[in-house]
């Protein structure tokens, strides 16, 4: 392309032909784009834009790149300013050499609201440096040295840039970026879902890395603000703001619940959980004081008046109620400037609506208009007299939209500023509509279609420990819960009779740990009472001049058992091995065992449950019911132990939270889980064998914290290996399988006497 | 004997009755019923029992119950000195012999197997064995017996035997409604009843939240804590944080929730 064919100015003749640039489009912004930088840019720092620019054009990239410099480097210098150009342009260069020069583009687009979001040249090197260590990180390499695929999820990452900078501090970003790095590095496609923010994931983890108050910490504190100064209570819901840019959704409640913003920052020197209280204050206020009324009659405008007229009622009883809101509600509200805005030119509804709203609220605020005046002083009178109604405010607000009409009004250009109450609901529950049908006699409802019934549980979800970033995955695993089919109970009573000299030896030690509940303790020198034969034969003692004993008190003990047992079975492929040298496959000796141990505790008395549980990677962990704490240890019980079998693999520490949850609500003073396993948990989505191994150890530690004493029996004579890194000293490894149906009853008993 | 004089109750205390209990319990008094009071902790039970001791003019003897407390605690032991062994009453064998009333507070506390030493003075025979000493105690015609205790933190392990509860006739107390506790509050502590009725609102918002993460609400008691300190000049909010807040609770969330309560109220 010819260079003559675009017109430059004269003075700026010199710099274009430095820039020796041949594309059209560059030619044509090019003399504005000059402009500014001349007027912002230092004199050296002119020239290496002019050299970095022409850089880019001579990159081969086409003339988009040079194009996004040219007009947005001065706007990023003058918040930065000029000396991070060259770690700008160096990783620039560095896209260049590796086959990611695909992202320059969109690198370049970022730069400007980066720039606006860091402001500090320092905070802006630590974002050059994540985004390099990201590119670095997931550019692919074929043999090691040279990097051969492009970085999939880089250009989409800084497409979002905009959106991850607004929510996420710097370190959040960094920690988002590791996560997506980690977890999908292998994985192109999911690579650019998570980093276009589409993935679950990825929208999880930017939840939890957000800054300012989350609805999630601040959610039981919230419940008891609403339960204790309001006496109600709702689910509270939280709804995110990031992800609709056209239409910001506002809070609001129905019979669902609660909808609240995921998070709040500090404001205005109000801190993210008292802007939380302020917008539960105020719906609160309208659940309490607040009437529907009809909407049909009644205008946009007239609507929109009452629902700003009702608004501030509502706040006035509250504040009435809790003066201290008044406060949260001042420092919250926008306050209009009265002649912002030239109510004969533009629509200034919302403007007079804000100002009146907040002369009402706020009684030091002094605004002339007379018709604001007017209505807050009839608003006041009629406070004063009482609690007023819904009605009376739709009377009040509709005769002051009749008086204040103007014709600019409708006009389109509507005056928003400082007329958004952010802490206000939209006001859905105010308003019923007559609807067509309403007025009719007939009340035939069309009939539901049966539902189709539910079957087993919904999943619950469990985040998994993931030792290398230290932290949790958030709703990692999924567990569906489900009753162990059944077989026939007959089995079960069989391997009984088979064991019965084991069992009668079983009984012997069963009968000396029954509880004997109150116990005399005799010759205590401090008891709680006097025993009085003791107490005779010491003073006789003591009469005659002999050393007397002073124990001659005695007092009580309380000798009960309160402990609730959890069984968990690891039924994963490898119990249906054989064992050497016996017939029987680990599977069947297992049940033997538990047989003897659940007819053992039933014979005792604590509260026992069983339970098995086999995975199929993360989105499948069964979790089997075989008796719960309230069931008898009955034939149904039998029936589901004689089913028992055996598939799929062992991720342990999703079973164990999952048993862990049950274990908790018991009410006693010992909780005890034994877990009955073959070998280490492991998972065919999970390649690093650690992983799994170091989860269950965190399980391990979560239900310590709990309360719970988790213990293991391991069946895999190689156990020595891993088992003391899950639970410590709380093993036994069970060499020789088959004295498995002796071992277990009798581990218990020493583990619970 | 002057040892009854110190049982008696010589200051008219505050009580401000809620309905007709003082009559009813009058009733139950002439025709000696043993006498049960249940209710929260703090909300006057202990007050209502003084007031009517005070009232019928008679000795009151309080036991406060705990779990380490024997029957020999109540009835009373022998016990050793320099000639061999002496006999000591417990305060229940006091009351029986003096004819006081004896108010054994927060019985569910002691063992139930303590509990039983009660029942022979509590129907017709109005006896109280000493099988110790080997004498039977015929109690005095002005004797009764009272006991309370609290429903709130009753567990399953504590609780009263039907055998125990059966021989008492109750009253159920609670905190009291919003205008008689502000009145209560300014009355016993001479605070204006603006601020009691904020006092008392704060209490409410903690009432609430009990089952919630609170075992009780803010009882009486400690609303009248609060407004007497205010009263000796603490400043409001911190008085409130002082006695309402810091005492019932050490969870970070409901103790936040109820600062800002306080807030919330003094603005």
């Amino acid at each position: 392309m010819n260079t003559e064919t675009v017109e430059i100015p004269e003075d700026l003749q010199p710099y274009w032909m430095q820039l020796n640039c041949g594309f059209a489009r560059v030619g044509l912004v090019f003399p504005d784009c000059m402009r500014e930088a001349l007027a912002t840019l230092s004199k050296d720092g002119v020239e290496a834009y002019i050299e970095n620019a022409r850089f880019l054009g001579k990159m081969g990239r086409g003339a988009e790149p040079i194009l996004i410099f040219l007009e947005e480097w001065p706007a990023v210098a003058k918040v930065l300013g000029e000396e991070v150009l060259p770690a700008v342009m160096d990783f620039v260069r560095k896209m260049t050499r590796s086959p990611n020069s695909k992202a320059i583009t969109p690198f370049l687009q970022s730069l400007p609201t980066a720039a606006r979001r860091l402001q500090s040249p320092q905070q802006f090197n630590d974002y050059l440096s994540i985004v390099q260590d990201f590119m670095e990180r997931t550019t692919g390499s074929v043999h090691g040295i040279h990097q051969t695929f492009p970085s999939p999820g880089l250009p989409e990452f800084f497409k979002q840039v905009p959106v991850l900078l607004s929510q996420l501090s710097l370190g959040g970003l960094k920690n988002w970026v590791e996560y997506g790095v980690r977890y999908y590095h292998d994985h192109p496609e999911r690579q650019i879902e998570y980093f276009s923010l589409q993935s679950a994931d990825a929208r999880a983890v930017m939840q939890r890395e957000r800054q300012g108050t989350l609805l999630v910490d601040a959610e039981r504190k919230l419940g008891m603000y609403l339960r204790g100064l309001w006496q109600d209570e709702d689910h509270l819901v939280p709804y995110s703001e990031v992800f609709d840019e056209l239409r910001k959704p506002m809070p609001y409640f129905d019979s669902l619940g609660i909808r609240l913003p995921d998070a709040y920052d500090d404001e205005h020197g109000i801190s993210g959980v008292d802007r939380y209280r302020a917008a539960l204050a105020h719906m609160a206020a309208h659940r309490r004081w607040t009437k529907p009324v009809v909407a049909d009659n009644i205008s946009p405008f007239q609507r929109m008046a009452v629902e700003f007229f009702e608004d501030t009622r509502v706040e006035y009883l509250a504040m009435k109620e809790y003066p201290g809101l008044r406060k949260l509600f001042k420092a919250l509200h926008p306050t209009p400037i009265e002649d912002a805005c030239d109510p004969d030119k533009q629509s200034a509804v919302r403007h007079r609506l804000a100002m009146v709203s907040r002369a009402m609220l706020d009684p030091t605020c002094s605004y002339r208009n007379p018709d604001v005046c007017e209505i807050v002083a009839r608003f006041r009178k009629m406070m004063a007299e009482g609690d007023s109604s819904t009605t009376e405010m739709v009377d009040l607000a509709i005769s002051f939209i009749a008086r204040t009409r103007r014709q600019a009004d409708l006009s389109p250009d509507v005056y928003f500023d400082n007329t958004e109450i952010g802490y206000r609901d939209d006001n859905r529950h105010m308003w019923v509509f007559i609807e067509e049908g309403d007025e009719e006699d007939v009340f035939d409802k069309p009939e539901a279609p049966p539902q189709e019934e539910i079957k087993g549980l919904p999943p619950r979800h469990y985040p998994e420990w993931d030792y290398n970033s230290q932290s949790y995955r958030p709703d990692w695993v999924s567990v569906y819960e489900g009753l162990h089919p059944s077989g026939n109970a007959a089995d079960i009573e069989r391997l009984l009779t088979k064991h019965a000299a084991l069992a009668k030896r079983l009984k012997k030690m069963l009968d000396l740990l029954k509880p004997q509940d109150k116990v005399r303790i005799r010759y205590q020198e401090e008891g709680s009472e006097l025993d009085l034969d003791v107490a005779i034969r010491s003073l006789i003692d003591y009469k005659s001049g002999a050393q007397p004993d002073p124990r001659i008190n005695m007092s009580h003990r309380n000798d009960g058992r309160n402990i609730a047992v959890m069984l968990l079975l690891d039924l994963s492929e490898s119990l249906n091995e054989k064992v050497q040298g016996s017939g029987q496959t680990i599977l069947e000796l297992s049940q033997e065992a538990v047989s003897l141990l659940g007819w053992a505790v039933d014979k005792l008395g604590d509260p026992f449950a069983i339970a098995g549980f086999h995975s199929n990677t993360r989105h499948d962990v069964r979790y089997l019911h075989i008796k719960g704490y309230s069931e008898p240890w009955g034939d149904e019980v039998k029936g589901r132990l004689a089913a028992m079998e055996a598939g799929y693999s062992t991720r342990m520490g999703a079973a164990m939270r999952h048993a862990g949850h049950y274990l908790e609500k018991q009410q006693a003073d010992k909780k005890l889980m034994l877990i009955l396993t073959d070998g280490e948990p492991a998972d065919i989505d999970s390649k690093d064998g650690r992983l799994l191994i170091e989860d269950a150890r965190q399980a391990v530690k979560e239900l310590d914290r709990e309360g719970i004493y988790a213990y293991c029996i391991n069946l895999d004579p190689k156990a020595d290996e891993y088992v003391a890194d899950i639970f410590g000293k709380q093993y036994t490894i069970v060499d020789k399988v088959e004295q498995l149906p002796v071992k277990l009853p009798e581990l218990f008993i020493s583990l619970t006497k | 004997m002057n040892n009854i004089d110190q049982y008696k109750v010589h200051k008219e205390p505050f009580y401000q009755a809620q309905s007709d209990e003082v009559a009813l319990y009058e009733a139950a008094y002439a025709a000696r019923l043993p006498v049960m009071v249940k209710g929260p902790t703090g909300c006057g039970k202990s007050r209502f029992i003084e007031y009517m001791a005070w009232k019928l003019n008679k000795p009151l003897i309080t036991v406060a119950c705990n779990e380490d407390m024997t029957a020999s605690d109540l009835v009373g032991r022998y016990l050793l000195d320099a000639n061999g062994t002496r006999w000591l009453d417990g305060p229940l064998t006091t009351a029986a012999r003096i004819g006081a009333i004896c108010y054994l507070d927060e019985i569910v506390e002691a063992r139930q197997d303590t509990t039983v030493v009660i029942h022979p003075l509590t129907d017709h025979r109005r006896t109280l064995p000493l099988d110790k000493k080997g004498e039977l105690i015929e109690a005095h015609p002005d004797f009764q017996l009272v006991i309370s205790y609290n429903p709130g933190y009753q567990s399953l392990m504590k609780d009263l035997k039907q055998s125990t509860k059966q021989r008492f006739v109750g009253f159920d107390f609670d905190y009291p409604a919003a205008s008689v506790e502000a009145e209560i509050l300014s009355k016993e502590t001479g605070i204006e009843t603006e601020l009691s009725a904020k006092l008392v609102k704060i209490g409410h918002a903690a009432r609430n939240l009990k089952g919630h993460g609170l075992d009780e609400g803010i009882s009486t008691r400690l609303l009248v804590y609060a407004a007497t300190l205010i009263k000796s000049g603490v400043e409001a909010k911190a008085a409130c944080r002082m006695a309402l807040v810091r005492p019932i609770t050490d969870d970070a969330d409901i103790r936040d929730t109820l600062d800002h309560a306080i807030e919330a109220t003094f603005a």
